[in-house]
């Protein structure tokens, strides 16, 4: 089993970094939109997925972090600072949205997630002063060091795929600790989890902001890709997009994401053939995913590895463990 | 001094008294019975002490500490855990994951349970708590994928191991057989001979009879008897309660 | 000051329009936990159909009404409800939200690529003339639009608490398990519920369509603004549908009027945050005691 997965990571960093170097402008473009959106799928799923706290909030985190990038660099504060600008905020922000999760489930939370993503969407658009309102900002520069310039889409697409690789490591860190399945008790059993001493109010409140510092990543990396941002890119409609990435590749899984924003990403443009069409296609497509696989993409993901490897998959396996005593030894 | 002490509590729901006024003390290393018929709120008073329902009076006290106003994972912390009449696991999880749940959120704070990696300790416990219980062949099965039986061993296991000082058990002989009844009522002694205190929920009135030497009796939300078995045997409130009139 | 008037009555009359849809909302989700995504798209289908009927086939009115009616309970009442329904919701509830999701899209662009991007006229279907009453002028058709909204959903309301069928629904909606086991065929109740949402729908749309046009993007609207209203009102009544429907329709009107373009949004901005702070479950919601 480890033997596939260095294989299949290694087959993947392959493709990750050589492919680029054959793809021309529009499918560059697609490529990086696909590592911006697989780490805003990211922090959804730990919210949504591990800990099962519905956001419909992502977008509004993801504007923070563009505007911020947006704002910041034109004053000549470096690319990196306006991203760590941008995730502070969205970081405390989700803290603060945090809060109504502690009061408030399921569909009420929805709610409140979504009044506040249409909160951060009309201060946008009204605060012109600060974010230029509908009109929004243009020419968004891309990331330089010094001499060293990441402004061709070739070399911006690495530049992404640098913070998408610390992204995708440091998601890895957190969700395989004891964070990790703190917030799996909580999606499973909010009451028994509390139970056992899982303080509901820290863990909910880590879950909300940390994907909401995910989502300020994936929003500073989206301001220079399009180089023009406005309010009408961070509405409840994109909000839902990331929702369905997060569902559709599988809720609470580490490869969900990943399938996720591949195929809500790139399905349509592969569908693009059919012109009119497309969309409709693809609408037909996620409502037979999800009467066929409703758990998501990793149903075929778990499948392809069962054959590969005709062992029983589990999602977060214990170490080996060493042979037990044979007598019950007390305390 | 008492290990922990229930004074006068009650909890209303709206307008209806699930608990009205019930004093109770558990003394340490004690093995306490608490019977009555259903809805007499046995359960309630469970939910009440550990912190998931808040009471609408009175007070808890345990080691000397009142512990009324106390969230349910504060309560844990104190050193009480407890199961499920209606099982309560966490099923997309294995059973030694589901163990090491219920002792990883014992020690350490928010931060080091982010850093620290090393679960040696507990696993090595829950590994034990395991075998002991007869789950080793199910031990990397999901909770959800058990039999009715295994799963209230998990329950069980799940109590024991952040190495509480007192157990609260919610039915635990419910719908299940005779064997693991012997098993299950075996372990409770082994452990209370070892030291650890229990409350237990129990319809079951055999192994109430048999496994308690002191027996508290609620119907309709009041404490109406208290008792060694024999005492509560003859007393004819207590008859009435279940039978009545 | 007639203006005041007039705006309510106006207010009121589009208000009542978007009540039916939150109520048809929340019906479905008080029943099976649906959350309906595509409850716009439900409106504006019955609408082309109706445009279909009327000038396609050339059916007199009533015909058509009833017709369309049919249609839509069939359509997006049962077959949606034994196709997308009945297999999702036990797997919870976000796999038969993004199922909805997906409806939504497929209903708007099939709309937009088979039928036709423009928007269509709908026939007005009240008179439009003026009413004077003590020197404030009404639109008669406004008029009409509250008072044929407050009949359908006056009719729901004695379904519901009147027939057994009512009472089947209310028990469903505060405890399924029990319900069954009481013997109420939950599966069943729920296909009558979609189909009553689909007929809510399919009469908003036909009252909605002359004020609106008919467009395959106008569901996006209607849908979101019947999801505010059950947030405003309250999730888990009818009553607070209703008062939500009417509280977007009266905020929308009169702001429209009153208020400039900058402010109308932090006027909705203010309602928003303040429902959502201090009672989060809606204004006529009850909060749902945990443990």
């Amino acid at each position: 089993m480890r033997g596939w997965r260095t294989l299949g990571i290694l087959v993947g960093a392959v493709v990750l970094l050589l492919f680029p170097l054959v793809l021309e402008q529009y499918k560059l473009y697609l490529a990086s939109l696909t590592l911006v959106y697989l780490i805003l799928a990211i922090g959804l799923n730990l919210t949504l997925g591990y800990a099962g706290q519905i956001s419909l909030a992502h977008a509004g985190f993801m504007s923070f972090g563009a505007y911020a990038v947006a704002i910041l660099v034109p004053l000549g504060v470096p690319f990196e600072g306006g991203l760590v600008v941008g995730v502070v905020i969205a970081f405390l922000w989700g803290l603060v949205l945090g809060f109504p999760a502690l009061k408030v489930k399921h569909h009420y939370l929805a709610m409140v997630t979504l009044g506040f993503n249409i909160i951060v969407f009309l201060v946008l658009r009204n605060w012109e002063s600060l974010t230029g309102g509908s009109f929004g900002i243009s020419g968004i520069a891309r990331p330089r060091w010094g001499p060293v310039r990441f402004q061709s889409d070739r070399a911006y697409y690495y530049y992404i795929l640098g913070w998408t690789v610390l992204v995708v490591a440091s998601a890895h860190w957190i969700l395989h600790s004891r964070w990790g399945r703190a917030f799996r008790s909580i999606r499973e059993n909010e009451m028994r989890a509390e139970v056992v001493g899982v303080s509901l109010r820290n863990y909910k409140l880590m879950a909300f902001a940390i994907g909401s510092a995910y989502a300020g990543v994936g929003g500073a990396l989206f301001a220079p890709l399009l180089t023009y941002i406005d309010p009408g890119a961070f509405t409840l409609d994109r909000s839902i997009q990331f929702l369905m990435m997060v569902v559709m590749g599988g809720l609470g899984r580490f490869e969900g994401p990943f399938l996720g924003a591949v195929v809500v990403t790139l399905l349509p443009e592969l569908l693009r053939a059919s012109e009119g069409f497309y969309l409709i296609i693809f609408s037909l497509a996620v409502i037979l995913m999800m009467l066929f696989m409703p758990k998501g993409l990793v149903e075929i993901w778990d499948w392809m590895v069962r054959k590969l490897t005709a062992q029983r998959l589990d999602p977060a396996r214990p170490p080996a463990p060493p042979e037990p005593a044979a007598v019950l030894e007390p305390k | 001094m008492s290990f922990m002490e229930i004074r006068q509590l009650s909890k209303n729901f709206y307008h209806l008294s699930a608990l009205s006024l019930v004093s109770l003390s558990v003394e340490p290393g004690e093995l306490l019975g608490l019977i009555g018929p259903n809805g007499s709120g046995k359960t309630t008073l469970f939910n009440c002490v550990t912190g998931v329902l808040r009471p609408s009076g009175g007070q808890v006290r345990f080691k000397g500490e009142d512990i009324t106003k106390l969230s349910a994972d504060a309560v844990y912390h104190r050193g009480i855990s407890r199961t499920f009449q209606l099982i309560q696991l966490f099923p997309e999880m294995t059973v030694l994951e589901n163990l090491l749940m219920a002792a990883q959120e014992r020690q350490g704070t928010l931060l080091s349970r982010l850093l620290r990696r090393d679960e040696t300790a507990e696993m090595d416990r829950a590994l034990k708590l395991v075998d002991y219980l007869g789950l080793f062949g199910v031990k990397d099965n999901l909770a959800a994928n058990l039999s009715y039986g295994q799963q209230k061993l998990l329950d069980f296991g799940m109590a024991l191991m952040p190495n509480p000082q007192l157990i609260l058990l919610d039915e635990p002989m419910a719908g299940v057989n005779p064997t693991m009844i012997k098993a299950l009522v075996t372990h409770i002694q082994d452990l209370n001979a070892q030291g650890y205190t229990f409350v237990v929920i129990e319809h079951n009135m055999e192994v109430v009879m048999s496994l308690c030497r002191r027996i508290v009796v609620l119907s309709q939300g009041e404490k109406i008897a208290e008792g060694t078995p024999a005492e509560i045997h003859d007393n004819p409130a207590v008859m009435d309660a279940y039978f009545g009139t | 000051m007639t203006d005041v008037f007039q705006l309510l009555v106006a207010g009121l009359s589009i208000g009542s329009i978007y009540a039916m849809a939150a109520i048809g909302f929340v019906l479905l989700w008080q029943t099976s936990n649906t959350i309906n995504f595509a409850q716009g798209e439900f409106v504006v289908l019955p609408a082309f159909v109706m445009v279909l009927f009327l000038t396609v086939f050339r059916f007199p009115f009533a015909a058509a009404l009833v017709a369309t009616v049919i249609v839509s309970t069939l359509l997006l009442g049962l077959l949606v409800k034994k196709v997308l329904v009945e297999r999702l919701l036990k797997m919870g509830v976000l796999p038969l939200v993004i199922a909805t999701i997906g409806l939504s899209m497929l209903i708007r662009y099939s709309l937009q690529q088979f039928w036709t991007p423009l928007a269509l006229p709908f026939p007005a279907i009240f008179s439009r003339q003026p009413i004077r009453v003590g020197g404030v002028i009404f639109s008669s058709e406004e008029v009409m639009n509250v008072l044929s909204a407050a009949i359908v959903i006056g009719t729901l309301q004695l379904l519901i608490r009147r027939t057994k069928l009512g009472w089947a629904m209310q028990a469903v909606a505060q405890n399924r398990d029990l319900a069954s086991v009481l013997g109420i065929n939950v599966s069943r109740l729920v296909g009558v519920t979609f189909m009553l949402n689909a007929a809510l729908t399919a009469v908003a749309a036909v009252l909605i369509a002359p004020v609106y046009l008919v467009k395959y993007d106008i569901g996006i609207g209607i849908g979101l603004k019947a999801f505010y209203a059950a947030i405003i009102g309250g999730f888990n009544q009818i009553r607070g549908a209703l008062l939500g429907g009417l509280l977007v329709g009266l905020v929308e009107t009169y702001s429209a009027a009153y208020i400039s373009n900058q402010f109308r949004d932090a006027f909705a901005l203010v309602i928003l945050i303040g429902v959502l702070l201090l009672k989060p479950e809606g204004l006529l919601g009850i909060k749902e005691e945990w443990a």
